[in-house]
């Protein structure tokens, strides 16, 4: 008896979306729902935080701190490849247009906004 | 004297009308739904009320069946619209009305309920259906052990009966016939999650173009209609996976594929 083989295909790019969508979700599963707590209910109703905790030069600082950096980096950009990757899976299944004009819509957006924190935690100075 | 009619024999007198969708090709221009009616099929499955018709009312009626009990994987068809094994589905279970059979979604119409699995059946080829050992031992070696734990790592893969009733579900599979699908994507972890077997990079390299594992967007109902709890859905998942850590660690390697 003899197997078929299939014709070894092209590797698919897509495991680097993958992996980002992957680690955006585990995100913010873990965090998401605290960063929603704290930054959108607790501290502009300023309950159960310590003073100061979210002022203008607490927040400065952190984001001047190179760690805090890089935890601003990973959310924000992480967050946003996570989204890319559903709106993207999820207009392809619409047919709402090319794949080209798809991945721009949410990749794009997606490296633009991470590129754009990239520049403005690197403006904000350390 | 006539007999009493108890409720017994009168639920046994009840009469179920399959709408089945049938095609010849070559005859009819189109498939088109015939209408039977089946008395007494109380107690029957969707496969003996198709048996029954062909037996009594349509001998042209075609469909595949083997075992009649849900192992050989050949009855399945779609049942008022989703997968299932006709063998194990009974009348009696299906919402009342007429129960509407058409053979699986997303295959080709060879004939009535008969569909065309010659593609299917060359994906799971492809995938190095069988054991590649790791290690090759002489009898005298004895045999290769592997411990509980081992099994359990691939046994419920190896549940698969080849029903292509996941197939039938899947609509990135009803998008892309090329798509390696769900099953075969069980088939797959069944020998590479095998301690014994060592063909795990062969068969990554069969399944990490855009038609393999990619293709996938992770629907999920594969897993739901499969009538033997396979989970092939799982299977895909551990492949994205492993196929995006080979996907760079494919650099690192020592052995590079043929
Ligand atoms: S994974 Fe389940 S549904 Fe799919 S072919 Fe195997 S037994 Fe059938
Ligand atoms: S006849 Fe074998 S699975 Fe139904």
């Amino acid at each position: 008896m003899t197997f078929s083989t299939r014709e070894i295909q092209k590797r698919s790019i897509s495991p680097i979306f993958w992996l980002l969508f992957g680690a955006g979700g585990m995100l913010s599963a873990l965090f998401g729902p605290a960063l929603i707590l704290i930054t959108g209910i607790l501290a502009p109703t300023g309950t159960g935080l310590p003073e100061n905790f979210l002022s203008y030069d607490a927040a400065l600082a952190f984001a001047r701190n190179p760690l805090g950096k890089l935890v601003l980096l990973a959310l924000i950009a992480l967050f946003f490849w996570h989204g890319a990757e559903r709106v993207f899976l999820t207009l392809k299944d619409m047919k709402a247009g090319s794949s080209l004009v798809l991945k721009l819509g949410t990749y794009g957006v997606a490296a633009l906004v991470s590129v754009a924190t990239i520049l403005l935690l690197l403006a904000i100075g350390f | 004297m006539s007999e009493p009619v108890n409720a017994e024999s009168a639920v046994l007198q009840k009469t179920f009308e399959l709408r089945i969708l049938r095609y010849t090709p070559g005859r009819d221009e189109e498939p088109a739904f015939g209408s039977f009616q089946v008395t007494g099929a109380e107690g029957m499955t969707v496969l003996e009320a198709l048996q029954t018709i062909k037996d009594t009312l349509d001998g042209t009626l075609s469909y595949r069946w083997s075992c009649r009990m849900a192992v050989c994987g050949s009855c399945g068809m779609m049942i008022n619209g989703t997968p299932r094994l006709a063998c194990s589905t009974l009348l009696r279970d299906l919402p009342p009305g007429p129960v509407t059979v058409e053979p699986l979604q997303n295959f080709p119409i060879e004939r009535d309920l008969v569909i065309s699995v010659d593609a299917f059946v060359k994906k799971i080829e492809s995938v190095y259906p069988y054991l590649i050992p790791k290690e090759q031992k002489t009898v005298a070696e004895g045999p290769h052990l592997q411990t509980p734990a081992q099994m359990a790592a691939y046994e419920s893969f190896s549940d698969c009966i080849n029903c292509m009733l996941c197939y039938a579900a899947c609509p990135q599979f009803g998008e892309n016939p090329d798509f390696i699908g769900p099953g075969a994507m069980a088939m797959l972890q069944r020998y590479n999650g095998d301690s014994r077997d060592g063909g795990r990079q062969k068969r990554l390299d069969t399944i990490h173009g855009e038609d393999g594992v990619w293709s996938c967007t992770a629907v999920g109902i594969c897993s739901e209609v499969c009538p033997k709890q396979v989970d092939p859905a799982n299977a895909v998942n551990q492949n994205k996976t492993n196929s995006a850590f080979d996907f760079f660690l494919r650099f690192l390697r020592t052995e590079q594929p043929q």
